[in-house]
């Protein structure tokens, strides 16, 4: 059932990848493509020391007592597993790879906006990165990664400075992405590329991209208001001089809320693309589609403080914040009848990139399902502060988000490197991540009902718990298989892989209208475009005008 | 109030399991009845404004039945009974120090008798924690500062986990323990044994000690207003706001009088701050209360803009016998 | 929207040398690099927004010690302070107005005379951290506001660690916004370079333009920095 077709080609033209060698030609690129894979690299490295850091918290659970490691150093850890994963690979994760490579690809432009600016972007991430490796292995943090004034603040004797002052430097990686983004999409769409014929992973990622640019600062400045009451001892945050500990809550949540989107948003993107591709058919319902996109990045600026239902806000408060937080769930949940009927009378094909995609589904509608429960005032009371959270949200981000990004890599694969990635492997990994994933989180519903705090590394007081962490745990090490198998292989094809034609998927989209890899400026000639997005009844029109397709 | 909590629970289990079932089941319908055949193409559909409409408007009214129900249990876990029986708790890393009315202290273990509602009057004398009963489905979190309220009202006699919710450092795990409920009659021999006169008798003679008789006065006009029955009523400030004396309020202008100098009074009222421990706050507290012949009911009132709102984020009957 | 619509029309454009390689047309290029202006402008909202917000609160609770501090500090050389930004806005637009009309001598003399007023704030906002710091009014260990009276109400006093609230938030607004200042200078020295070398015309003069968007955004910041900060409760 698998669509790819291998053109063997019999001599290598110029792309991106060739035309120049050497490693300053990597380091000082200032084309899109070259810096998407820079990052790849980059997140993927992150990726994996925040994974070993789960492997670790994981195996101290598998038993009640705390005896794999010490008090300080699982609060270490699952604050590091936070913070990398969050704001070292999640939050640049789809939007500066894929995004990078493919956004000015699919709007028909040569490159970003500011081209500089995204190398900087970069080194920016990089620095951070570097700032915060230091910081984990001189030390690290213990605060959780919400940094929880006034513990964090007047506390804890570990590197709040440092910790925040490498986010604070990603931050603005991030911030700058998003601008140049926004300004791309404005102001670089081809001709005849209006609006309504972009494809919806534009459309996420635009909405992406406000919310980085709208919220990032305000976590920016809540660090500088954290880092200069530890060095400087001001007192903003400190209740013994008047200062209120809820105070940094709003305003650390008022980003870390949107956050989630900038997480999931592009995820929904590269979905949107791989359904209609591997369903032969356009995406159903586009403009609601679209301003879904829209609606959640707007909404989930309103919805903050249910994460602080049971912190000391009012009830009245809190009553506001729920209910906004049912309006937010809506535009989701829209989305998810959208794909599903986008495969209504399709012709759908099982590749790799589409068992991601219907892993997705599947694990996005649960984990958007559980955010019903949280946001159910009388609920989330219980299960605030336990595992239910830590398993909803991980549904969502690992389930949902890093799904995506994997079914997106593999869909992009071909493009990217010019190699077919193994599909057998690929279906293996997906499975294996599907069922590792399940057996992980599926249980801490279950422990979070029950009772179990977060961030407890004994439970010698609840053995009758451990049951349940024993199979998350081996849902983690599985899962960790399903990870690595990727990486391993996609290393593989870029030696090994049988070479990709143009448009290996046949699917819709300017970016496979040019080779794999592309060349330095993506087009021979500047396309124009006369065709609606997901154009796949052009695309799969019979090659003999006389055969006329059987109708069901 | 457990059994309200698990009963929207069930009611979201049982939505949320059809709405996922019915996911996943056209998902895998659909991939497997329209799987690509040769020679079978897909059908081009642009979308269906009536099935857009539909499918937003049902989950949104299902989510508004969510809402208003999860509202309900909160706003009855926020409103304790007018008299309630009150415990102190104040929250250190890394224990819980209980303090009860009639003056047994108890260190992470609550006793209260079965069928009593308890308000639970909580401060925190370093970061934040969390007071999570499990059995009971309540939890508020321990602020430093200010006062949290959360109330409860066990129902089977028992041991439950309490635990704290909010990381708050190394012993984080540690900071567990009991809420011990007995039958009356085991809870009055428990009482017995473990008094040390009430709270308010300790807060009587802190009152003396730091000199709060020189001012306010019960027999005569004083300098300060006269606390007797002040407890629970409205106070007009200064700038002409009305807030009610509860236990946030008395705790405040204790610390910080600027804040809340009353109509009327001079402002000399020293503050304290630095000078009276979180354990005497709250006997000075529960004195006040005894000299008030009306308890508070409603839901505090806010001060100030921030930091001292009086939150009664009181507590749930629990099924006692829930599973933890 | 049609953004990119002047494929190869403007033959003689591509042989423009500031024309990145990577956009259809100069037009294309400076649409962009404005938005891209506006945009940087809209995150730097949000940045000063979370601080204004933190002060906004606490002012609501505790105003009379905020109004006690805010009298400590020097209202007439923040006034002086926002006349030498406006200035400095009004020589912005002259500067941006002779890029446009060919003007170099005058492009030249007003981004200096702008500098020149960068730095002056810059001098006077000094000498009024180094006022506060030799009142002990800077946070921290040697932090003192004993006995300032409350304006408007005779024998009160303001709670010095409510003040020192007022302070932190005081030197990190002021000292952020300091620095986008310095980071201002920065760009128009390098536009002052630029100009010498006579980079810009009438054609071409961007990046003149989008440092003057920066620049009068850091004004703007200071209008609403000088009456919060240093006119609370003030009364002639």
């Amino acid at each position: 059932m698998s669509m790819e077709i291998a053109i063997p080609q019999p001599v290598e033209r110029e792309n991106y990848l060739n035309n120049e060698y050497g490693f300053w030609s990597w380091l000082l690129t200032t084309d899109h493509k070259r810096i998407a894979l820079l990052y790849l690299v980059s997140i993927t490295f992150f990726f994996f020391i925040g994974g070993f850091f789960a492997l670790l918290i994981r195996l101290e659970l598998l038993t009640p007592a705390g005896d794999l490691v010490q008090a300080d150093t699982y609060n270490k850890l699952f604050t590091m597993h936070g913070m990398v994963m969050v704001f070292f690979f999640l939050i640049p994760s789809i939007p500066a790879t894929l995004g990078n490579f493919l956004v000015p690809m699919m709007i028909g432009a040569k490159d970003l906006a500011f081209p500089r600016i995204n190398l900087l972007s970069w080194y920016l991430y990089i620095i951070g990165g570097a700032l915060m490796l230091h910081c984990m292995l001189t030390g690290g943090v213990d605060t959780g990664w919400t940094f929880y004034t006034p513990f964090s603040t007047n506390f804890t004797n570990t590197k709040i400075v440092e910790a925040g002052i490498a986010i604070f430097i990603a931050g603005f990686s991030s911030i700058l992405t998003g601008l140049n983004f926004v300004v791309t999409i404005h102001r670089m769409r081809a001709p005849g590329m209006t609006w309504s014929r972009l494809p919806l992973f534009i459309w996420a990622h635009y909405a992406t991209s406000i919310i980085q640019l709208l919220g990032t600062p305000v976590i920016a400045i809540t660090i500088v208001l954290v880092a200069a009451e530890r060095a400087l001892h001001l007192g903003i945050f400190d209740p013994k001089l008047g200062g209120d500990p809820l105070l940094f809550q709003h305003l650390f949540w008022f980003y870390s809320h949107p956050a989630v989107y900038i997480m999931i948003l592009p995820s929904m993107g590269v979905v949107t693309e791989i359904i209609a591709c591997f369903s032969r058919k356009r995406i159903f319902g586009y403009h609601f589609v679209a301003f879904s996109s829209i609606a959640i990045a707007v909404f989930g600026f309103l919805v903050w403080a249910h994460h602080m239902f049971v912190a000391g806000i009012s009830v009245y408060s809190a009553l506001v914040f729920s209910f906004l937080s049912y309006a937010v769930a809506l535009p989701s949940a829209i989305k998810v009848f959208n794909w599903t009927a986008t495969l209504y009378k399709g012709s759908i094909h099982y590749d790799a990139p589409m068992l991601y995609a219907f892993g997705f589904l599947g694990l996005f509608t649960i984990g958007g399902l559980t955010g019903l429960f949280l946001a159910a005032l009388g609920i989330d009371v219980h299960v605030t502060d336990t595992y239910f959270v830590v398993a909803h949200f991980h549904y969502i981000m690992v389930g949902g988000a890093v799904m995506g990004y994997l079914g997106g890599m593999h869909f992009w694969w071909p493009k990217i490197s010019g190699k077919l990635y193994p599909e057998g492997w690929a279906k293996l990994a997906a499975l294996i991540v599907f069922i590792g994933f399940n057996l992980t989180f599926f249980p801490q519903f279950l422990l979070g009902y029950m009772g179990m705090p977060r961030r407890y590394y004994d439970y010698s007081h609840m053995p009758e718990f451990q049951v349940l962490h024993v199979l998350s745990t081996a849902g983690s090490t599985v899962l960790g298989v399903g990870y690595l198998l990727p990486m391993v292989y996609f290393l593989w094809s870029m030696r090994y892989g049988r070479p990709a034609s143009d448009n290996p998927w046949n699917a819709a989209g300017l970016e496979w209208k040019t080779s794999s890899p592309p060349p330095t400026f993506n087009f021979d000639k500047e396309p124009v475009v006369t065709w609606e997005a997901y154009n796949y009844d052009e695309l799969d029109a019979p090659v003999h005008p006389q055969e006329v397709p059987v109708g069901r | 109030m457990a059994h309200r909590v698990d009963a929207l629970y069930i009611f979201l289990l049982v939505v949320t399991g059809m709405m996922a079932f019915l996911v996943c089941l056209l998902v895998v319908v659909f991939a497997a009845k329209f799987r690509h055949r040769p020679g079978i193409r897909a059908e081009q559909i642009e979308g269906s404004n009536a099935l857009e409409i539909t499918w937003s408007v049902i989950p949104f009214v299902i989510f508004m039945a969510i809402f208003v129900w999860g509202a309900v249990v909160y706003f009855k876990e926020h409103t304790p009974p007018a008299d309630a029986t009150d415990v102190y708790v104040v929250a250190k890393q890394w224990m819980w120090k209980i303090e009860h009315a009639e003056g047994q202290r108890e260190i992470n273990e609550l006793h209260v008798p079965v069928g009593r509602d308890i308000r639970l009057i909580m401060t925190s004398q370093d970061v934040i924690h969390s007071f999570y009963i499990p059995a009971f489905r309540i939890k508020q979190d321990v602020l430093p500062g200010r006062y949290t309220v959360e109330w409860f009202h066990a129902t089977e006699p028992g041991v439950y986990h309490l635990f704290c919710a909010e990381y708050c450092g190394t012993q984080h795990s540690g900071m567990v323990g009991s809420v011990v409920v007995e039958n009356p009659a085991d809870y009055e021999a428990w009482a017995k044994a473990n008094s040390s006169g009430p709270l308010s008798a300790s807060g009587e003679k802190v009152f003396a000690e730091l000199g709060c008789s020189a001012c306010h006065r019960s027999d005569a006009p004083g300098r300060g207003p006269n606390l007797q029955g002040v407890f629970g009523k409205p106070v007009q400030l200064e700038d002409g706001r009305i807030v009610t004396a509860d236990e946030n309020y008395i705790r405040q202008t204790i610390l910080d009088p600027g804040l809340t100098r009353v109509k009327g009074f001079q402002p000399i009222m020293p503050t304290f701050q630095g000078l009276v421990t979180d354990d005497q706050l709250n006997e000075l507290v529960a004195y006040i209360k005894s000299i008030s012949t009306n308890r508070p009911v409603t839901p505090g009132d806010k001060i100030g803009a921030n930091a001292a709102v009086s939150q009664v984020p009181g507590k749930s009957q629990p099924n006692g016998s829930q599973v933890q | 929207m049609a953004d990119s619509t002047l494929i190869g029309l403007h033959h003689e454009e591509e042989h423009r040398p500031e024309l990145l390689h990577h956009f259809a047309d100069v037009t294309q290029q400076r649409n962009a690099a404005s938005l891209g202006m506006w945009v940087f402008l809209a995150t730097e909202v949000m940045f000063f927004g979370g601080m204004f917000c933190a002060y906004l609160v606490y002012r609501t609770a505790y105003f009379g010690d905020f109004a006690a501090a805010s009298k400590s500090i020097d209202a007439t050389l923040g006034a002086t302070n926002t006349g030498v930004l406006i200035c400095s806005s009004l020589t912005v637009v002259l500067a941006v107005w002779a890029a446009q009309t060919a003007r170099r001598a005058l492009l030249i003399s007003m981004l200096v005379v702008t500098m020149l007023f960068g730095l002056a704030f810059l001098g006077i906002k000094g000498k009024e951290y180094y006022d506060k710091f030799e009142e002990h009014h800077v946070p921290g260990a040697s932090f003192s506001f004993d006995h300032v009276p409350i304006p408007g109400h005779p024998g009160e006093y303001a709670n010095p660690r409510h003040a020192e609230i007022y302070f932190s938030l005081y030197f990190v607004m002021t000292g952020l916004h300091a620095l986008h200042m310095i980071v201002g200078l920065g760009i128009f020295t390098w536009l002052l370079i630029m100009a010498w070398k006579g980079r810009f015309t009438p054609e071409y003069h961007t990046p003149v333009e989008i440092g003057g968007l920066y620049w009068h955004f850091v004004d703007i910041i200071w209008i609403y920095l000088f009456p919060l900060l240093y006119l609370i409760d003030r009364h002639p």
